[in-house]
C-alpha cells in the first residue's frame, strides 16, 4: 500500500511477502502466521541515533501504521517535526505528549510488528544514562539488542554503555546497526572502520559474537532487503532477514532440568490439588520424577491439567497446572523440579545490582526481595564496587545511586531456591521493593552463593521457643520504646521492667548502655551504622524472645524501616512499639545529657532532630504522650497493657 | 525433544502468568468485561489459567446503558457460562442527570464509564481490576506497564511508573491504592482474532458483517440500535452490509461497509485494510491526539 499522501519515494514502503499471500490465500496465510514464532529484542541508542525512525520505518514497512496514523503523522510531522516536508518517522512512537515536547522517548515503550517468519516485539527505550533503569528494564525480556551507531559519529561512550548493561542483562544476540549510512554515502571505509572499533571493545566485556549491519532507517537501506542497491559491497542479511534468523536459545533451555516456581495452588474442591505456574526450566510429562524444593520431598507427576484435555508433556515457557501423585506439603514460593537435578538453595548471594530509584541504596536495610515466586526480607551489603558503565572501571562504592551499577552481597532472611542468572533469568533474578513506600527500587541478578550459606544449615532444636517460653510462663515479646533523644525511653523502660519483674516476669532491658558500649562498638552515627545498629539490636531481641523473654529496647531508632524490620523478624503479635512522643522544643529544653547542646554548636553531627531525621511511627501499638503523662503513669499503663494482653486468667 | 512454542502459545503463557501472580498476591480482584472481542480473549484466558476451577474472581461490567442489544444478550450468557458473578454497575447520577452520547458528548464517556468505574471499584473494594487494553492500541497503551499503578483516586502518573522487569510483578499497595492489569498487553489486534479463531471463542456477532439499519453522520456510519436514537428530520436508516471492529455504545461506534460475514473474511479483510481499529471510535480524537493519556490521568482504562 503506498500512502495517498506520499510525496517522495524515500518513503515508499518495503512491504513483506506477507500482504500479497493474505490477498491470494487467507487460508494458507493462517496457516502459516500460526507456525510464527516470537522475538523480543530492544533497540538501543539515544536520540540522535534515529532510533525512533528506525521503529518507525520498521511498523511501516510492516504494514502496522494506517492510513489514520498516516494522516495524524502528516500533520504531526509539519507541527513537531525535524525532517523539513518529510515524513518524520519518531512521532510515531514518541507517544507522550510530554515526550514529544522534550523531543526525547522517556520511557520503555512496546511496540509490534511481524513479518512472514516470526511476530517481534520491540522494546524501545530511551538512551540517556539518566535512562539505564528504563534500559534495563527493556532488556529484561529480550531475547536480542539492536545497538544503534550514527555512522558520522562511530562507537561512543554511549554504544559501550548500551552494550555493556545489554551483554549483563543477558542478551547474547547483539545487532550493530549502524544507522544514516546515507549520511555518510554508504562508504564502506567508513562502516569497516566502526566494526573494529566495536569489536575490540566487545571483546573487552565478553561480547562473543555480534552482527554489523550498515543501514538507513530513514531511506530504508537494508532493513527488509538486502544488499541496498547503495551498499554493494555489503554481502550480510538485511535487518530483518537476521531478525528472522537470529535463534533465541529455545530448544536450550527446554533441555533443561525441569523447574517450576509454584505459583498458586488451585483447590476447587477436596479432589483436585493442583499447582499451578510457569515452567522456568526444561520439559515434564506425566510420570516424571520430581522433587519440592526447599523441603526436599520427592513424589512423581500425576496429570498435566489442562482447559480441553490433559497435555503429554508441556516445556518451558508454558503456564501449566500440575497434579502430583502424592499428598505432599506444597505452596507458592516452592519450586517443583526434576528430583535427580534440583536448583541450589541459599541465604546470602553475590549479585550485580541495578539502581533504579532516585532514593539511594540503604545498605543493611531490609527490603522485599522477590524472585520467581518468592518473596522474602533481604539486605543489601555494602557495595563490593560499582562500575562506571562508560569506561567500565571498577570504583569503590559505599551505596548505589539511581542508574548505578555494581556488584554486592545480599542477606536473605531465609533460603531462597535459585540459578545463577546466567543459567536461567526467572530463577537467578530478582527485584528489590521498599517496605514503606512499595517502590520497586532495585533489580538484581544472582552471580552465585555464597558457601558460608551453603554449609550452615538451621540446626533443628528439640527444646523450641514454645517450650522455653512456657517453662518461663509467658508469652515473650518486645517492647520497643522509640523516640527523640531525650524523650525519656529509658526512664519509661526501666520503670516498666520493674514492675514486670515484681509480677514475676523475665525481663531484659536492652540500651544504649549496654549495647554501644560492647556489641556495636564499631558503629557511629551515620545513617548506615544507626541502620546497622538497629539491625544487630533487633537480631539479639530476636534470640532473647526465642529464649522466652520480655525485651524492653530503649534506643533512638529514627527510621521506621528499620522498626519494620525488627516487626519482621519476630511472629505476629510479639513486637510492641512504643512511641514516647516528646515534642523536640521538650526534649531539647530538658537536654539530660547536655547533646542538644553539642548538636547546636556543631560538635555533635548526625544528631537525631537536629541534623539527622525522625520519622515518627504512623501505627505504634502505643504512643505516650509526655507532656501529660508523668513516667510513672506511662509506666503502669504500660505495664498493665503487657500483663493484662499476655497473662493467661487463672 | 524440543516442542516449538508458537507465538499464540507464548503470548497465551504470558497471560496466564499475569492472573495468577494477580490472584496469589491481591486480596480483592476483578476483572472488567465490556462484552467486546478482547475481554472476550480475557475470559477464556482466564477459564485456562484457574482450571479445573472457575477464575476466582468476579466480572465487572460497567454498563452506560447505550451498549449494542446483542451484547447484553451475550454477556449474560457468558458469564453463566464461565460459572462467575457478574456484576453490573449503573452511574446512577448519570441516569438521574439523563447523561446520553446524543445531548452531552464527551460528558456521556466521562459520566458513565470513567466515573462510573470508578464508583463500581470503591463501592466494592477492588484492589486489581483486569482489563483488556493492549498496547498496540493507542501511543499511551504502548508506553503502560502490565500491572499499572493507581493512586487512592484511580489517577495515572505516567512519569511514576514502577519499573517492570523480567515477568516479576511488584502487586504491593498502600491502602486505598489499586492496581489496574493488563493480561493482554503484548497481543495485536491481529493475534486477538487468531487465537479466537483458533480456540473457537464467541464473540457478539456484530463483529461479523450482516445487513444493519444505519445513517451516516459527520463521515461515520452509526447503526439505529433502538428507538431511542434521535432521527434527524427527513433522515431514513438504511440497511447496508456493516461490521463493527470495536464495540462501545452503539452512537459512539463507527461501522464499516463490509461483507465480511465469517471470523475468516474478517482476518482477511483486516490484514488489507488501510485504517486502525480505533479509527471508529469518537473517543481518542478529542484534545490533539493525547486524548488517552489524558483520560488514562483521569482515571478512564
Amino acid at each position: 500500500m503506498v500512502p495517498p499522501h506520499a510525496s517522495s519515494d524515500t518513503i515508499a514502503r518495503s512491504g513483506y511477502a506477507t500482504d500479497a499471500l493474505a490477498a491470494e490465500d487467507i487460508d494458507a496465510y493462517l496457516a502459516s502466521h500460526r507456525e510464527k514464532g516470537l522475538l523480543r529484542f530492544i533497540t538501543c541508542g539515544s536520540v540522535d541515533d534515529g532510533k525512533s525512525t528506525l521503529i518507525g520505518r520498521l511498523l511501516y514497512d510492516s504494514r502496522m501504521i494506517f492510513e489514520d496514523q498516516l494522516a495524524a503523522l502528516e500533520s504531526d510531522s509539519r507541527r513537531h517535526g525535524t525532517q523539513g516536508t518529510d515524513l518524520d518517522f519518531a512521532l510515531l512512537v514518541d507517544g507522550l505528549s510530554a515526550e514529544r515536547e522534550q523531543g526525547i522517548t522517556i520511557d520503555v515503550a512496546y511496540r509490534f510488528f511481524s513479518t512472514e517468519k516470526r511476530k517481534f516485539i520491540v522494546a524501545d527505550t530511551p538512551g540517556h544514562e539518566q535512562y539505564t533503569r528504563n534500559m534495563v528494564t527493556g532488556a529484561s525480556t529480550a531475547d536480542a539488542a539492536v545497538i544503534l551507531v550514527d555512522a558520522r559519529k562511530g562507537v561512543l561512550t554511549q554504544t559501550r554503555r548500551h552494550s555493556y548493561v545489554a551483554h549483563l542483562l543477558g542478551i547474547r544476540n547483539i545487532v550493530l546497526a549502524v544507522n544514516k549510512m546515507d549520511l555518510v554515502g554508504y562508504d564502506q571505509a567508513i562502516f569497516d572502520v566502526i566494526c573494529r572499533d566495536y569489536a575490540g571493545f566487545a571483546d573487552r566485556i565478553g561480547i562473543a559474537a555480534f552482527t554489523a549491519i550498515p543501514i538507513s532507517g530513514f531511506r530504508g537501506d537494508n532493513i527488509a532487503s538486502a544488499p541496498s542497491p547503495q551498499t554493494p559491497w555489503y554481502s550480510g542479511p538485511s535487518l530483518i532477514t537476521h531478525l528472522e534468523q537470529v535463534d533465541i536459545g529455545t530448544s536450550i533451555l527446554q533441555d533443561k532440568s525441569f523447574r517450576m516456581p509454584v505459583q498458586w495452588v488451585n483447590r476447587p474442591d477436596l479432589d483436585f490439588r493442583g499447582f499451578a505456574g510457569r515452567i522456568a526450566a526444561g520439559t515434564v510429562r506425566p510420570g516424571d520424577e520430581v522433587r519440592i524444593v526447599p523441603s526436599g520431598r520427592t513424589t512423581r507427576i500425576a496429570r498435566i491439567a489442562a482447559f480441553g484435555g490433559d497435555l503429554q508433556a508441556a516445556v518451558a515457557g508454558q503456564s501449566v497446572t500440575l497434579v502430583l501423585a502424592d499428598d505432599v506439603d506444597c505452596s507458592r514460593g516452592d519450586v517443583i523440579a526434576s528430583a535427580g537435578d534440583p536448583p541450589e538453595s541459599a541465604d546470602q548471594f553475590d549479585a550485580s545490582i541495578v539502581w533504579l530509584s532516585d532514593e539511594a541504596l540503604m545498605p543493611g536495610r531490609g527490603y522485599w526481595l522477590k524472585l520467581g515466586t518468592q518473596t522474602i526480607t533481604a539486605s543489601v551489603q555494602q557495595p563490593k564496587y560499582s562500575i562506571n558503565v562508560n569506561t567500565l572501571d571498577r570504583l569503590a562504592a559505599t551505596t548505589f545511586e539511581l542508574n548505578e551499577i555494581g556488584v554486592a552481597e545480599v542477606q536473605c532472611d531465609r533460603v531462597l531456591t535459585f540459578a545463577p542468572y546466567e543459567e536461567n533469568r526467572t530463577l537467578g533474578g530478582f527485584i528489590l521493593i521498599d517496605k514503606l513506600t512499595n517502590a520497586t527500587v532495585g533489580a538484581g541478578m544472582i552471580n552465585f552463593a555464597l558457601r558460608r550459606a551453603q554449609n550452615v544449615h538451621w540446626q533443628a532444636l528439640d527444646i523450641d521457643r514454645e517450650t522455653r517460653a512456657l517453662a518461663k510462663g509467658q508469652k515473650p515479646q518486645v517492647l520497643w520504646f522509640t523516640g527523640l533523644s531525650g524523650s525519656g525511653k529509658s526512664t519509661i523502660a526501666n520503670l516498666v521492667e520493674k514492675k514486670l519483674h515484681a509480677a514475676g516476669k523475665h525481663t531484659f532491658l536492652l540500651d544504649g548502655d549496654n549495647i554501644r558500649h560492647g556489641l556495636n562498638r564499631d558503629l557511629g552515627f551515620t545513617d548506615a551504622d544507626r541502620i546497622e545498629n538497629i539491625r544487630r539490636v533487633g537480631e539479639v531481641t530476636r534470640l532473647m524472645t526465642d529464649a522466652g523473654l520480655i525485651v524492653l529496647t530503649a534506643f533512638i531508632s529514627p527510621f521506621r524501616a528499620e522498626r519494620e524490620l525488627v516487626r519482621a523478624m519476630l511472629p505476629e503479635g510479639e513486637f510492641c512499639e512504643i512511641f514516647v512522643d516528646t515534642p523536640l522544643e521538650e526534649a531539647e529544653r530538658r537536654d539530660a545529657k547536655g547533646l542538644y547542646a553539642k548538636a547546636r554548636s556543631g560538635k555533635l553531627k548526625n544528631f537525631t532532630g537536629i541534623d539527622s531525621p525522625y520519622e515518627r511511627p504512623e501505627n505504634a501499638e502505643m504512643v505516650i504522650d509526655t507532656m501529660n503523662t508523668t513516667p510513672d503513669e506511662a509506666a503502669a499503663a504500660i505495664a498493665a497493657r503487657i500483663l493484662g494482653v499476655w497473662v493467661p486468667q487463672l | 525433544m524440543s516442542l516449538r512454542l508458537n507465538h499464540l502459545d507464548r503470548l497465551e503463557a504470558e497471560s496466564m502468568h499475569i492472573m495468577r501472580e494477580v490472584v496469589a498476591e491481591c486480596s480483592n480482584p476483578v476483572m472488567l468485561y465490556s462484552v467486546g472481542k478482547d475481554s472476550a480473549v480475557m475470559l477464556h484466558l482466564a477459564r485456562k489459567a484457574f482450571y479445573p476451577a472457575p477464575p476466582p474472581f468476579p466480572l465487572l461490567h460497567v454498563d452506560t446503558t447505550w451498549k449494542f442489544r446483542e451484547m447484553y444478550a451475550l454477556r449474560d450468557r457468558i458469564a453463566k457460562d464461565a460459572g462467575m458473578d457478574l456484576l453490573i454497575w449503573q452511574n446512577e447520577e448519570a441516569r438521574q442527570r439523563g447523561i446520553n452520547p446524543f445531548d452531552h458528548g464527551p460528558m456521556h464517556t466521562d459520566m458513565w464509564k470513567t466515573q462510573g468505574l470508578k464508583q463500581a471499584l470503591d463501592h466494592y473494594g477492588f484492589d486489581a481490576a483486569f482489563g483488556g487494553a493492549r498496547r498496540d492500541e493507542e501511543k499511551a497503551r504502548a508506553k503502560e506497564r502490565v500491572f499499572s499503578f493507581r493512586t487512592t483516586r484511580h489517577g495515572w502518573d505516567p512519569k511514576n511508573q514502577r519499573p517492570e522487569l523480567w515477568n516479576l510483578y511488584n502487586t504491593r499497595l498502600a491502602k486505598g491504592e489499586s492496581i489496574r492489569v493488563f493480561p493482554l498487553s503484548n497481543w495485536t489486534e491481529l493475534d486477538i482474532w487468531q487465537y479466537i479463531m483458533a480456540e473457537g471463542i464467541e464473540i457478539v456477532p456484530l463483529y461479523l458483517a450482516a445487513p444493519r439499519p444505519v445513517v451516516e453522520r459527520d463521515g461515520m456510519l452509526v447503526m439505529v440500535d433502538d428507538e431511542r436514537f434521535p432521527l434527524a428530520p427527513g433522515e431514513e436508516p438504511e440497511m447496508r452490509s456493516v461490521r463493527f471492529r470495536t464495540l462501545g455504545c452503539y452512537p459512539l461506534t463507527g461501522a464499516v461497509e463490509s461483507e465480511a460475514a465469517t471470523l475468516r473474511d474478517v482476518v482477511q479483510e483486516m490484514l488489507l485494510t488501510t485504517t486502525s481499529e480505533r479509527q471508529g471510535r469518537a473517543i481518542d480524537r478529542d484534545d490533539d491526539g493525547a486524548g488517552m493519556e489524558k483520560k488514562k490521568q483521569e482515571g478512564y482504562f
